[in-house]
């Protein structure tokens, strides 16, 4: 049993705090980030960028940036959105969507950078 | 078989003259071979619309797959498929809620879910089995799941169960900020007991309740799904019983018709095999009924056993839950041949971690993150994985025992159903 590993997880660690979809990999890269903004993209999907306060994460409905960017089909100009609330909230965490509006909801989510936990 | 299976009997009665048996007869309209088999012919057979009570899935079956079934005259008889008409369809409520819907009350988007069957099966007390369901949630998984022979047993009874897991789930819920969800089982001896058992997981706060839609019955799966539907709560189907009825390829239901059954009676989750673990299931036809689950219109395609094209009006879709015998190996090929709108469910691949069953569930969370970064990225997942796994341990002690721990297992068996193709 010696070898056996905990797991470190509890209420008190605010690290234990996971945010979806890809918050059990490592923080992406810009590479990596680039590349899930282009296969939003190219499935037709419609960019958004949201955020929160770390202490209401688990609420459905955070702060959106702006509008969703209907059509766009830019990386660098999604990109850019997501840098620029970023830098607007820089404790927050902030997400990128692609809403799928053929099916009436989010293709893709993902927490893109990630704000202090609590 | 279209005269049994409709209006009539083995002889012709007076009564008969009463009524325009040639507007209620059913028709046999075509018959053709078999591909590959000298001994057996398909027979269509169109019935008019009155002919079934609106909304009843139970008064199709019984009129369908009825006394016929035990004719003398015919050897072996099997349900291949249905076309249920749009007007028809219409007239059933569905799934209570849907994929779309689910994905919103659960939160989780662009990935498939995971789940986790607790076992042993059955002989935990209710506080045990709360321990198990609280450690694979907090690992990572989105749903754990009572199995399906779970009920309301002396060892542990339901209300103690619901008790100790809605416990074990909130505290999940705290601990990692993400939405959790357990399969509580409300199959009953009767529909009143499974009300009781319904509304007390209501009052606990669970998302989601579970039934055993051919065990149970048709009579009180749809009925549970209406009080599902009218309660917000998300409805688990399990399917035991099924390979009775569909798995020999000459006599009895194929799953096909069982799904569009489930999909009409209503149920937002429904097993659907895995292609890749212990439970039969060619490959080819699986993904014909997963299609049948989640599409909104699907063509008549015989290379995929779908006999005609079905429209499915405004019913939502049924996510497909693959379980059985699959661990994170499987992962690539899984999130490849499912996509997004499934349920992917771990239970000796979560459970079997050799560090407990957190660890078993964060291995399986990171594959399948990983599986879907990867995807997304527009790399190859059936031909890549061992890469993308072995990729995504170096970050994850939890992924890299677990690909040491299950690299031997595989389930090579032919299939016993296979699709109808000239083999000759």
């Amino acid at each position: 049993m010696s070898d056996v590993q905990d797991y470190k997880s509890s209420l008190s660690d605010a690290g234990s705090r996971k945010f979806e979809t890809f918050s059990y990999l490592p923080t992406m890269d810009a590479v990596g980030i680039r590349k899930q903004v282009q296969y939003i993209i190219s499935k037709g999907w419609n960019p958004a960028i949201e955020h929160t306060e770390p202490e209401n994460a688990f609420g459905y409905y955070w702060y959106m940036w702006k509008l969703p960017m209907f059509g766009e089909t830019d990386v660098d100009r999604v990109l850019a959105e997501a840098a620029a609330c970023h830098r607007a909230h820089p404790d927050n965490h902030v997400r990128l969507v692609g809403f799928d509006n053929y099916a009436q909801s989010k293709g893709a989510e993902m927490v893109v950078y990630r704000g202090t936990p609590v | 078989m279209a005269a049994e299976s409709s209006t009539g009997t083995w002889t012709t009665v007076w009564t008969d003259l009463l009524t325009d048996l040639d507007y209620y007869k059913g028709r046999a309209y075509a018959i053709e071979d078999v591909p590959g088999n000298d001994e057996a012919f398909y027979a269509f057979i169109a019935y008019p619309i009155d002919l079934f009570e609106e909304g009843s899935v139970v008064n199709i079956l019984t009129s369908l797959v009825g006394n016929v079934f035990g004719f003398k005259a015919v050897r072996a008889l099997r349900l291949e498929d249905v076309r249920v008409p749009r007007a028809y369809v219409m007239t059933c409520g569905g799934p209570p809620h849907g994929i779309q819907v689910e994905r919103d009350i659960m939160n989780k988007y662009g990935r498939p879910l995971l789940g986790c069957t607790i076992k042993p099966k059955l002989g935990l007390s209710a506080k045990n089995y709360g321990r198990a369901v609280y450690e694979v949630l907090r690992g990572g998984l989105d749903f754990s799941k009572d199995d399906e022979n779970v009920n309301s047993q002396p060892f542990m009874r339901w209300k103690q169960r619901f008790d100790f897991v809605m416990e074990a789930l909130h505290k999940a819920q705290a601990e990692t900020g993400e939405r959790k969800g357990h399969y509580l089982n409300v199959t009953a001896p009767t529909p009143e007991e499974m009300y009781k058992r319904a509304e007390y997981a209501k009052e606990l706060g669970a998302p989601i309740i579970m039934h055993d839609y051919l065990t149970g019955g048709f009579t009180a799966n749809t009925g549970l799904a209406n009080w599902c539907r009218d309660n917000g709560l998300l409805l688990h189907i399990h399917r035991a019983m099924h390979a009775v009825l569909d798995r020999n390829p000459n006599h009895g239901i194929h799953f096909r018709v069982l799904t569009k059954m489930l999909r009409l009676s209503g149920g937002d989750h429904l097993h659907s095999g895995t292609v890749v673990g212990k439970l039969e299931g060619d490959r080819e036809a699986t993904l014909g009924w997963i299609d049948l689950m989640r599409d909104s219109y699907i063509k008549e395609d015989r290379t995929r056993g779908i006999m005609f094209d079905q429209d499915w009006g405004s019913l939502p879709g049924v996510f497909p839950v693959a379980s059985g015998g699959i661990h994170v190996w499987h992962m690539p090929a899984l999130v490849s041949i499912f996509g997004d709108d499934s349920v992917l469910q771990f239970g000796g691949g979560t459970l079997g971690h050799p560090w407990g069953n957190a660890a078993g569930a964060a291995a399986n969370r990171v594959s399948l993150e990983a599986c879907v970064q990867a995807r997304n990225e527009g790399r190859e997942l059936e031909k890549e994985g061992k890469d993308i796994l072995t990729d995504a341990a170096k970050h994850s002690p939890e992924l890299k025992m677990a690909m040491e721990t299950w690299k031997e297992i595989k389930f090579e068996f032919d299939t016993v159903d296979k699709l109808d193709v000239v083999h000759r």
